[in-house]
């Protein structure tokens, strides 16, 4: 095989190509979720089409779910109504379904990793953009509209037009207490939300290497906020062990066999890519937003920048309604930016290793009176592990609430939102206005800084703490 | 149904990373339905916390309330891929959106409803936007020859072939696929064993609960 590990997938999963250069690739995992399918599955039944790969489809309940309780969950009727129509159609269907009482439910890239479902070299589709994240196990995934999600339905396949491919290469060894976040939010603040349209990612270097299989997953999640179709980042030791054992992967012989074949999907030596940048992240601080989308953001020493400093009108234009949205002065120390909220989940950051993370830092200390804090794991698989570990203890005896998976406060669709005004030090991808709640003034930091900034009430360097 | 050209009035909203999150909110993704969308179409900017009208936002001056043509800068449509936005855009009016350029799976859902989205530089789509404020200035997209004309002046714009002509045809794709029935099986009978899913009935049963 030649080329990038971008090409090697593609062309293996390429059933056919059109007159117009599109592929048709074939898809060995669809995950789905109740918010981007209804639509989808409802133009099936008008049109009598069945689900091609019910096996190779998983349906999970994330968006909408109550968090606060199995037992007597606080549900928006609208949110029920969403759920309820999942449930429908994954039994009309005949679609495997984690609902919300499953003992496996959770996001639905948090889950698709931990049951070895996605695995180096598959294709995976999932209506939602997030859906990259999955490129940390050597995996090509792409995030699609609800017309694609009805394509893959109905034919397991997806017609695509083969992006360019960027080189991200970042090297050099991580301070302590700087994580997978801060390079994601780094690597958006340098190129800009639209940095990488148009382009797969791929990711490379020793800092990448020397990365855990999840805090991979955190920096390939984010890649979408660089605008990049997807990111991949080839499969190595790390990934085989983490995958070996998980209950959807490959055993014994077959996992060998995988392994073999895993190992030729590195790029080849001097491939072409039609981008390539290098970074030297070793002196790297933590990374906070101070703005509206994620590329406004600043190392943890920084200060909030005066729109004066950009050039282009409808720049500064961008940077004065963010500030005014964020309720920010210009020249204010990042450091000295206040916080109401702290919120620790999302499919960007509520894995086990995040929460590790955050009880590191809060281990024996207290939430700042007047602040809330809430731990939101990314499954209920996480939630069991962590409180097998204690990890919840640390959780609930600094302060925080300690719920059940979803994705929560990360889009603020089940009831848990911000109040209007207030910051939050969120782990979540997305600073947009209104996103966590009308009127909320989202910061995204990692894990740990977000468990800082809760002791504290306020921002403050990790990479400079015990 | 085949479209080859398009004019309508050009409305200039004149900004950068337009989100996704902000052409409609996610508490209107619960609805179950595309149609009837337009309503919630910038729905936090053209309403207050009231729901009261915000009069300086442009959708809400009465001279852009027919516009079908919207002016935006660099990477519009960023974010989620919540395809509910280019259901609100359409349902709202909108036939065509302008720009620098576009987050990529907005781009292939607006294809997928026939909302057309043209590329063009961003001093051209400053000058269509001044000559926008007017509140009349109407702007032709020609598919045939990837040109856009406003105001007695014309420029070419690119465009991937299968787009345009998908655009020009409006076909379901699904039908399109369905021809390829017999390489997609192929493909399946030819999977190596540890790319596939063991989907069995107690394994589906423990995971589900
Ligand atoms: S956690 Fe947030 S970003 Fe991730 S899938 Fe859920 S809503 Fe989307």
């Amino acid at each position: 095989m030649n080329g990038t590990i971008i090409d090697k997938i593609w062309n293996f999963h390429q059933v056919a190509e059109d007159e117009d250069g599109r592929s048709l690739l074939y898809i060995d995992r669809h995950y789905t979720h109740e918010v981007t399918s209804p639509v989808a599955f409802s133009d099936m039944k008008a049109k009598g089409y069945s689900v091609r790969r019910p096996d190779l489809t998983l349906a999970v309940m994330d968006h909408n779910v109550p968090t606060n309780s199995k037992e007597r969950p606080t549900m928006e009727p609208l949110s029920k109504k969403e759920m309820d129509a999942m449930w429908e159609n994954s039994r009309f269907f005949n679609v495997p379904l984690l609902d919300f009482y499953s003992p496996y439910q959770g996001i639905i890239h948090v889950i698709g990793p931990e049951l070895g479902l996605t695995i180096p070299m598959v294709t995976v589709a999932a209506g939602d953009s997030h859906t990259s994240t999955h490129g940390a196990l050597g995996a090509l995934s792409f995030g699609i509209g609800t017309s694609e999600v009805e394509h893959v339905f109905v034919t397991q396949t997806l017609w695509l037009k083969k992006p360019r491919q960027f080189r991200v290469k970042m090297d050099g060894k991580l301070r302590h207490g700087v994580t997978a976040k801060d390079l994601a939010l780094y690597l958006i603040s340098e190129i800009g939300t639209g940095g990488a349209l148009g382009h797969i990612i791929e990711y490379d270097g020793t800092t990448i290497a020397d990365l855990d299989v999840e805090g991979r997953m955190t920096l390939c999640n984010m890649s979408i906020e660089a605008g990049a179709r997807t990111s991949i980042i080839a499969p190595d030791q790390k990934v085989y062990e983490y995958v070996k054992g998980r209950p959807f992967a490959p055993k014994g012989e077959e996992f060998d066999e995988a392994v073999k074949e895993w190992d030729k999907l590195k790029t080849e030596p001097g491939a072409k890519y039609d981008k390539e940048i290098k970074f030297d992240v070793s002196g790297l601080k933590p990374m906070v937003t101070w703005g509206t989308n994620p590329s406004m953001a600043s190392q943890i020493n920084g200060y909030v920048p005066s729109p004066e400093e950009f050039n282009d009108k409808s720049k500064r234009e961008e940077v004065e309604k963010s500030l005014a949205y964020m309720g920010l002065k210009p020249g204010t120390k990042i450091e000295d930016i206040n916080v109401d909220v702290v919120f620790i989940g999302s499919c960007t950051n509520a894995r086990l290793t995040d929460l590790t993370e955050a009880a590191r830092v809060l281990k024996g200390k207290k939430v700042k009176e007047g602040v809330r804090a809430i731990a939101v794991p990314g499954s209920e698989w996480v939630k069991r592990q962590a409180e097998r570990m204690g990890i919840h203890n640390v959780f609930i005896e600094a302060g925080f609430e300690w719920r059940h998976a979803g994705c929560s406060m990360c889009i603020a669709m089940n009831g848990d939102a911000l109040l209007p005004g207030q910051h939050a030090a969120s782990t979540s991808n997305r600073n947009f206005e209104n996103r966590q709640g009308v009127g909320g003034r989202t910061h995204l930091v990692s894990p740990s800084m977000a468990a800082a900034a809760a002791i504290y009430g306020h921002f403050v360097d990790v990479s400079e703490m015990n | 149904m085949t479209l080859k050209e398009y004019s309508g009035k050009a409305v200039p909203l004149l900004m950068d990373n337009v989100d996704t999150d902000q052409l409609i909110p996610a508490e209107f993704l619960k609805l179950l339905e595309k149609r009837g969308l337009g309503k919630y179409l910038f729905y936090r900017w053209r309403y207050d916390q009231k729901g009261n009208e915000n009069s300086e936002f442009l959708l809400n001056d009465p001279k852009f309330k027919d516009g079908t043509v919207l002016i935006g800068l660099r990477n519009f449509g960023i974010g989620s891929s919540r395809e509910n936005a280019v259901w609100a855009l359409v349902d709202f009016g909108f036939r065509v959106v302008l720009a620098e350029s576009f987050g990529d799976i907005f781009y292939e859902n607006a294809v997928k409803n026939g909302l057309i989205l043209v590329k063009l530089d961003i001093n051209t789509l400053k000058k269509i936007g001044e000559l926008a404020k007017s509140g009349n200035l109407i702007v032709t997209v020609d598919l045939e020859k990837k040109q856009v004309s406003y105001g007695g002046r014309s420029i070419g714009f690119q465009m991937d072939e299968s787009v345009r002509k998908r655009l020009i045809s409006g076909k379901s794709e699904i039908e399109i696929t369905l021809d390829y029935n017999e390489k997609i099986a192929l493909f399946e009978s030819k999977m190596p064993k540890f790319l596939k899913v063991n989907m069995e009935p107690e394994q589906r049963k423990i995971i589900e609960g």
